[in-house]
């Protein structure tokens, strides 16, 4: 009976994957009552984990795992394609969906009104689902329309902050212009290169774009298209205005879904378009990366950091950190290196974990003391001990302390800029370390060395709120000691995308063939 | 470049030049007006424009729609586009209809729609919250 | 609601056909122009319509807030059942072969079901929309115009 179950969840696990949320969020908005809401977003987030494991255990070898939709066989028809880069990638959301989603119950009962709260698990599915879809397809257009699904629903999550603070709706707003002005440029690049080759399967396209002439400038310009529009959305350097904004003033666990999950989703799909999609020997598509992507990271990686330093509101200190690490996973990407690829998709790992953890940490304060500001973390150690440990962790892990997984990447990273002969970039990598360090003993000392406000009672944070936070905790330091389950399978991940990823010839391909 | 004068050149690719003037059109009241709901009027310009790229793709000259008819000889213009299209509408109205909904939100909140005066708002609450901790670090400094 | 004489008298007679021609492109759609997209609008229109001329609380009346949601959810719920069943006969998810025992019944009846969870998730979405623009206050007085 169980293997009869895993052989079904592995032959369909691409599809399970998206269509349990899918599902759940309509069954979610008919549930009576807010529990029982919860409960079928969160069984489904469960499921969905478990299916993603599975995948990550099949593709680890290097196998492909290929579903036709409506039984119609790609290329003509839309394929879900998972190899070991995007099983990690959905292993990543779908864990944070897991973990977030008791604290998430928790905490909306300050942040939303409770009438929508149905109705805010429902658009969270959304979010969910559309995250998990962009990593799972195969097939180009789909991806832009898993992206608009989980965008919109951010964009409507986003605005959802306004309960406390009208702020949010200025920033959902700002999110929604560029978003959108990043989704149709993302759309216009994909009408050209479906011009020149006539196929949206991704596989397909990598094939058909090989045969194309080097000076294509219809292909070149769906490239400028495509890069652009995904650095909209992954908010890289100078096209980053709406991410502080929105992790600012958004409610807590969605600053903390977005920032562990949102932009890891579409530095995914970059590494997919520019390594399975386009043709990385060809100059052009080449030079972009390293003359212009490249500076443009490590801008982010100086500029960010040091903005972050002088935030007095947490979470937006939190968000410009969060640009600057962003600019650590381009960085590995642009490197051209299975290495770099390796320190890309294990940041995007060990960035998901850090993130959670502290946003939550720092979210937990905000319930019990009701601000983000820097006075609300006053001395805090002292009456939410667990809570402040957590965010010094986290604080650890974003530096690249050894014992945390953020070490793990930063190293993989340095080793991938060593192999590239590029010594000033790992200079420069340890240099914006530093500049983190300043702003996490902001953190360290507020809580720790400054007296708490006169009167307050030593209040921990709910359980429901301290368990997730102390997972991800757990799996930060956990990971840091025992990594090398996650730099293999990101070295999988990242080999295989630099092969050319799922259109690879040699790999063995399981799922249901269509017809 | 003597491609841009070449007439022919142009006049084959019409669409094309089109899709290009309303495409920067819509940009450029994206970026250009103050006014959030003509912003929103620029975004549907722009993907507005899209759908006439997709569409003109899919047009071949003579081509009938792609519903099966007798005639062995006919052409038929490709189904594939319009359905791409068909589903980037949807995601327009969605997004036009989501910002539109921020907008309402943004007017009783903020009481103007001027996206100088909603940031002017913004940022006076931000430098506020700002100097209350600047404020409050000066204190600490002084006490130690 | 004294004025606008034609206006109610027009609206009056349109509703219906508007109804009627919402349900024709629906079941149309299977083998011509057509299908759920472009029926769920027009039938909303024509419930906005009425909305707009006689009122919102006469159309809240007839069609309340509460089903908009409901309707919204189960038209997504009938498109992934297709699915959901076609898994459970052993195809792929939406293979319509397998929904019947001839593959070509099938394709017919899922694409029929297909669409008609199309259009009552679009005909949701369209009310809920008017809903959450007419709704809110303050309202436009009937004088105003």
């Amino acid at each position: 009976m169980i293997e009869a179950i895993t052989t079904f969840t592995a032959q369909h696990g691409p599809l399970l994957a998206i269509a349990v949320p899918l599902i759940a969020s309509p069954l979610a908005i008919l549930m009576v009552n807010r529990v029982a809401a919860f409960i079928v977003t969160w069984l489904s987030a469960v499921t969905s984990f478990g299916l993603a494991a599975q995948m990550v255990t099949i593709t680890a070898d290097g196998t492909v795992l290929s579903y036709a939709i409506g039984g119609w066989a790609p290329p003509i028809g839309i394929e879900y394609r998972v190899d070991a880069a995007n099983a990690l990638v959905v292993l990543i959301v779908s864990m944070m969906a897991t973990v977030l989603l008791p604290y998430m119950r928790t905490s909306i009962e300050q942040e939303v009104a409770e009438r929508q709260h149905t109705l805010f698990y429902a658009c969270f599915l959304l979010c969910f689902t559309g995250l998990m879809g962009v990593a799972v397809t195969g097939d180009a257009f789909n991806v832009f329309v898993f992206l608009e699904i989980s965008s919109l629903s951010t964009y409507a999550l986003v605005a959802m902050g306004a309960a406390k603070d009208k702020r949010a709706l200025s920033a959902a707003y700002d999110y929604l212009v560029l978003g959108t002005l990043g989704a149709t440029f993302f759309v216009i690049g994909l009408g050209m290169i479906y011009m020149v080759t006539g196929t949206l399967n991704l596989a397909d396209l990598g094939r058909r774009l090989a045969e194309v002439d080097a000076e294509n400038r219809t292909v070149r310009t769906a490239y400028g298209f495509i890069v652009v529009g995904l650095g909209l959305k992954i908010a890289m350097y100078p096209m980053h205005r709406w991410l502080p904004g929105a992790y600012t003033f958004a409610p807590t666990t969605i600053s903390a879904f977005l920032a562990s999950t949102a932009t890891k989703v579409a530095i995914y799909v970059l590494a997919r378009f520019v390594f399975s999609v386009f043709q990385i020997d060809y100059p052009f598509e080449r030079d972009t990366l390293q003359f212009v992507v490249l500076p443009l990271a490590l801008l982010a990686m100086f500029t960010a950091s040091f903005v972050a330093v002088f935030q007095q509101n947490v979470k937006r200190l939190l968000a410009y950190s969060s640009l600057g690490q962003i600019g650590y996973m381009l960085l590995g990407l642009t490197l051209l290196t299975a290495t770099g690829l390796t320190a890309t998709f294990t940041h995007l790992f060990a960035h998901a974990l850090t993130k959670g953890a502290l946003f939550l940490a720092v979210g937990a304060i905000i319930y019990r003391t009701g601000g983000p500001m820097m006075h609300n973390l006053a001395g805090q150690a002292r009456l939410m001990p667990w809570t402040s440990a957590a965010i010094v962790v986290g604080g650890l892990s974003l530096i690249g302390i050894p014992g945390t997984v953020g070490f793990v990447s930063k190293w993989v990273l340095i080793q991938a800029a060593f192999e590239a002969d590029l010594w000033p970039i790992a200079a420069a990598i340890v240099a914006s370390s530093l500049i983190a360090v300043v702003y996490v003993w902001r953190l360290v000392e507020v809580l720790y060395l400054q007296p708490a406000r006169e009167g307050a009672a030593k209040r921990e944070a709910p359980l429901t709120m301290l368990i997730p936070i102390w997972v991800l905790v757990v799996a930060i330091v956990w990971t840091g000691f025992d990594a090398d389950g996650l730099v293999s399978v990101a070295r999988t991940a990242g080999e295989s995308l630099l092969d050319g990823g799922f259109v690879a010839d040699g790999a063995r391909i399981i799922g249901v063939p269509g017809r | 470049m003597s491609l841009l004068f070449d007439t022919a050149f142009i006049g084959t690719h019409l669409n094309y030049w089109l899709f290009v003037i309303l495409m920067m059109t819509g940009l450029y009241i994206v970026v250009a007006r103050g006014n959030l709901l003509k912003k929103v009027v620029g975004l549907n310009l722009f993907q507005a424009s899209v759908f006439m790229l997709y569409i003109s793709m899919s047009k071949i000259a003579g081509g009938t729609a792609p519903i099966e008819i007798p005639d062995p000889n006919a052409v038929y213009s490709s189904p594939l586009p319009h359905v791409l299209i068909l589903t980037a509408i949807v995601v327009g109205v969605a997004t036009t209809a989501l910002a539109l909904a921020l907008i309402v939100r943004i007017n009783e909140a903020y009481g103007t729609i001027e996206e100088d005066e909603v940031l002017e708002i913004d940022r006076a609450k931000s430098l506020a919250e700002t100097a209350r901790e600047d404020e409050r670090d000066n204190e600490e400094a002084r006490a130690v | 609601m004294d004025h606008h004489l034609i206006l109610r008298v027009v609206t009056r007679l349109l509703v219906a056909p508007i109804l009627l021609f919402g349900l024709y492109v629906q079941f149309h759609g299977d083998f011509g122009p057509g299908g759920g997209f472009q029926a769920g609008v027009i039938f909303a229109v024509a419930l906005i319509l009425y909305g707009i001329v006689f009122g919102l609380s006469r159309l809240r009346s007839i069609f309340p807030d509460r089903w908009v949601m409901r309707l919204l959810a189960f038209g997504l719920l009938l498109y992934a059942g297709v699915g959901v069943v076609s898994l459970i006969q052993g195809g792929n998810y939406l293979d319509y072969n397998v929904l019947l025992p001839s593959a070509k019944a099938g394709q017919h009846y899922g694409i029929i079901v297909i669409e008609l969870g199309v259009g009552i998730t679009v005909f949701g979405v369209m009310m809920a929309i008017y809903y959450g623009f007419a709704g809110r206050p303050p309202s436009i007085e009937d004088t105003d115009w």
